[in-house]
């Protein structure tokens, strides 16, 4: 199976059925995505498919054949979304961090608080009680209205 | 600039946002097999068989037998085994361990256990097995209640509460020098070579690495250590590394969660609303083994009166077994459950006697010089009536509370203090080191304090920065490695800055003296390393007796009052919180950024605590283990959190500071369940699900 990870055309040889978490985990090696629940409900196994944010737990492989696929090693270190996340501590124990991020991603231009807490309302976060994601978010290109 | 009372950049670095900090099951070693526990599915009991209904080439398979030292998890008690030998007292107790190079081959063994079943015991009051029982008395609380002008009754019950860190408990056990290596997620390295020890024997080495650790709560304090002797065992047996990694629903049915209470008060009164006795009975579910129940029931004892005067107190704890997995540390450590209980019963005083909450709290709540349920008498540094009138006034409350009536929107507040550091003689005996080390480019901070999300290494770093007069950058943090750091206590108990803090602080002051002038660099050129070490010393003052709970049970008190506003769905009983107000004292916050996180996402847990957050036991396991149906609070279930960090500082806290860690989680819920009040509902537990608020009765 071929699908583009992080922008390079990338061919695994997992079993069609395996959880993309597990190939991008074991097979690619790309540690940042991370297993919080196994069954799609605290989202810190998200991706980003072809745009859109997925919990790469409860998607086989096969369903991503051809498709773009972006894990948070694929910003980089320097996205500026990661430094708020890390000064506003939008980030604690930062399990849920490159989700949480990744989530954040497909936010539209600017959006609002309500906007903000929609989107990110599939990834949980323990530590936090998501105000200071929610400053980060802001901060890096919210309207600052509710 | 000085570096304690900013929010400096932290010293966790960008890895956490970029997915390049290395958490257990991150970790990958050569040859590395993985293990699976084969835990009971019944209750109690015994083992009567055990088949193995696959191929086992490939298999490393232990169980009792291989035990090499003591088949005993060590802490306070030594009871709980790392593997049956015969005796099964909960489900999901661990009786057999696998290990194969194969995840998949791994998970498809089967194997039947028979047993011969017992009737398992479920129902705490009927339990006659006390793992601790604790009694605070002070002045006549029975000759009082007889001669107080009103009485007011009732009981309030918790259920459990599971941690719900968002990375399961896991580690890697390798074999390293004769002895076993843990790499794992904890919050207690030390905790885990005692037991890990004992389990061994003195002659193989242990050494326990934290890696990063996707979160604790208390649910990585004691639990670690059983999940690290069993890799420990497995890779003593293969010969090779072990990873194990629970997944959530093993996570959540086997691992410790907060104990469920029932607590009970009976209340003397004078007519005008002065307390003259309380009479506090409280209840803990202990499940299956002691763990750390003594000293869950211990806080939630010393807190069960609440922050308020009154000279004639009888508590009375008791702690029990019953047939369900043990229950354990979970932040707030018993307070939460029975300032829930005093906070909820004080707005039922208050409704008794026609008052309104906040003048009842305004007569009651300790000041300076008044003394505690234990007899201790507060310093300077205690701010209950502060808390409670900024909470009033912040949030207009006396306004609001006559304005909402009659509406679907409701106003409810809670008072509570939280005591930090262990308790009583507990840090004395602890005998806590820190350790500094000069570096050829700064300090090194040496202390087995682990960061679990909640800013250790900074604000550790924030505190050595400013005693040794150094830059912030020139100060780094050891990874917590028991073969490399000094054995600061558990990180636990809101100890962490202000006690750990406080060693540190006293490190940097006598490395200071010692530079004489020099920056650590140019002494470090002239006359090489130097190691500071020092052991914590508690404030001279503290009396405590540990035989009849009376004295000093704390070096200092957090204090909190929050208010929670919030409207209920007519039609489905379902509780929209709309506000949060948190007004929170804990002495000064190092680091003002990290400060409000705890605050913020303790409120937030404790808000999950008062609403949400329902642990379904069937036949004694956890029937809704799942985070599906298990639900914590999701952005949209979390309203605006109002953070109001008061100051007053602690003479014997580095800089000033307290801890701070759990102070956040004692009020959301009586906060909560008070402003249900304000709505009529009659409500005296929690979680006040929807169905629980439709069965309420409704007040008058």
């Amino acid at each position: 199976m071929n699908f583009v990870l992080n922008g390079v055309s990338t061919d695994v040889a997992a079993h069609p059925m395996t959880r993309l978490l597990d190939v991008l985990r074991e097979e690619c090696g790309l540690t940042g995505t991370k297993e919080g629940c196994g069954e799609g409900e605290c989202g810190a196994c998200t991706v980003l498919v072809n745009g859109e944010p997925v919990c790469s737990c409860i998607v086989p492989v096969v369903q991503v054949t051809g498709a773009e696929v972006l894990t948070i090693e694929g910003l980089g270190g320097t996205h500026p979304l990661q430094e708020l996340f890390m000064s506003e501590v939008g980030a604690q124990c930062g399990i849920c961090t490159p989700g949480m991020i990744l989530t954040a991603l497909t936010l539209s231009e600017a959006p609002t608080l309500d906007e903000v807490k929609t989107a990110l309302a599939g990834n949980l976060c323990r530590c936090t009680g998501y105000s200071a994601i929610y400053r980060a978010v802001m901060k890096w290109r919210g309207t600052g209205h509710a | 600039m000085s570096a304690v009372g900013n929010s400096v950049p932290r010293k966790d670095g960008i890895g956490k946002a970029t997915g390049a900090a290395r958490y257990a099951d991150d970790i990958v070693l050569p040859g590395m097999l993985h293990g699976r526990t084969i835990r009971s599915t019944i209750p109690r009991g015994r083992v009567r068989s055990i088949t193995l209904d696959f191929d086992t080439t490939g298999f490393t398979i232990v169980d009792y037998h291989d035990v090499p030292d003591r088949n005993v998890v060590d802490l306070i008690a030594q009871d709980q085994p790392f593997l049956v030998e015969k005796e099964i007292r909960h489900m999901a107790e661990p009786i057999l361990l696998l290990a194969h190079e194969d995840k998949e081959t791994l998970n498809a063994a089967r194997v039947t256990i028979e047993y011969d079943e017992d009737t398992p015991l479920f129902d705490p009051e009927q339990s006659t097995q006390f793992f601790k029982t604790i009694t605070i008395a002070k002045g006549d609380a029975a000759a009082a209640l007889s001669r107080a002008d009103i009485i007011v009754e009732g009981t309030y019950r918790t259920g459990h509460q599971e941690h719900i860190y968002i990375e399961p408990n896991g580690v890697i056990a390798e074999l390293e020098e004769g002895g076993v290596t843990i790499h794992g997620s904890v919050q207690c390295p030390f905790y885990v070579i005692k037991a890990v020890r004992c389990l061994l024997g003195p002659s193989r080495p242990v050494r326990v690495i934290q890696t990063e650790t996707g979160g604790g709560f208390g649910g990585k304090e004691e639990y670690p250590s059983m999940l690290a002797g069993h890799a420990a065992m497995l890779a003593l047996k293969s010969g090779r590394p072990v990873k194990m990694i629970y997944d959530r629903t093993e996570d959540m049915v086997a691992t410790t969660k907060r104990h469920p209470s029932i607590v009970t008060h009976r209340t003397g009164l004078t007519r005008d609303g002065r307390l003259v006795a309380m009479d506090v009975e409280v209840l803990m579910d202990g499940g299956a083994y002691v763990t750390l129940s003594p000293v869950v029931l211990s806080r939630g004892c010393i807190h069960a009166a609440g922050p308020y005067r009154c000279d004639n107190i009888s508590i009375r704890g008791r702690v029990v077994f019953t047939n369900t997995p043990p229950n354990g540390a979970f932040r707030g450590f018993g307070a939460p459950q029975t300032e829930f209980a005093v906070e909820v019963h004080m707005d039922r005083i208050a409704e008794t006697l026609g008052m309104d909450p906040v003048s009842l709290r305004r007569i009651n709540a300790l000041r300076p010089g008044d003394t505690t349920a234990t007899g201790q008498t507060l310093r300077a540094d205690s701010s209950a009536h502060q808390v409670l009138e900024e909470a009033v006034r912040r949030t207009d409350f006396t306004r609001k509370r006559t304005e909402y009536l009659g509406s679907n929107r409701a106003i409810g507040l809670a008072l509570f203090y939280h005591g930090a550091g262990f308790t009583g003689a507990g840090e004395k005996n602890l005998k806590s080191t820190a350790r500094l080390v000069l570096t050829p480019t700064g300090v090194r901070i040496a202390v087995g304090s682990t960061e679990i999300g909640q800013g250790t290494r900074t604000m550790h770093a924030q505190i050595v920065t400013d005693a040794l007069g150094i830059p912030y950058e020139d100060v780094e943090v050891a990874q917590p490695d028991t073969a490399r750091v000094a054995d600061s206590g558990p990180t636990v108990a809101s100890r962490t800055c202000m006690v750990v803090g406080k060693i540190l602080e006293e490190c940097a002051l006598e490395m200071r003296d010692t530079l004489g002038g020099l920056a650590p660099k140019e002494y470090y050129a002239r006359h090489g390393s130097i190691t500071v070490e020092r052991m914590y010393q508690p404030p001279d003052w503290i009396q405590w007796n540990d035989d009849t709970y009376e004295g000093d049970a704390y070096a200092t008190y957090g204090w909190g009052c929050d208010v929670a506003e919030l409207e209920v769905d007519p039609d489905t009983f379902e509780v929209r919180p709309v506000k949060l107000t948190a007004v929170q004292e804990f002495g000064r916050p190092i680091h003002p950024a990290l400060a409000r996180g705890q605050i913020e996402g303790g409120t937030v847990q404790g808000l999950g605590y008062a609403l949400l957050e329902r642990v379904v036991m069937k036949h004694g396991a956890m029937a809704n283990a799942q985070l599906t149906n298990y639900t914590i609070p999701t952005t949209l279930d979390t309203p605006e959190i109002d953070v109001v960090m008061l100051s007053n500082p602690y003479p014997g806290g580095p800089f000033g500071a307290k801890g701070l860690g759990e102070l956040p989680m004692d009020g959301p819920a009586p906060a909560v369940v008070n402003a249900l009040r304000h709505l009529k509902f009659d409500v005296r537990e929690i979680p006040a699900t929807p169905e629980l608020l439709a069965a309420a009765p409704t007040l008058a």
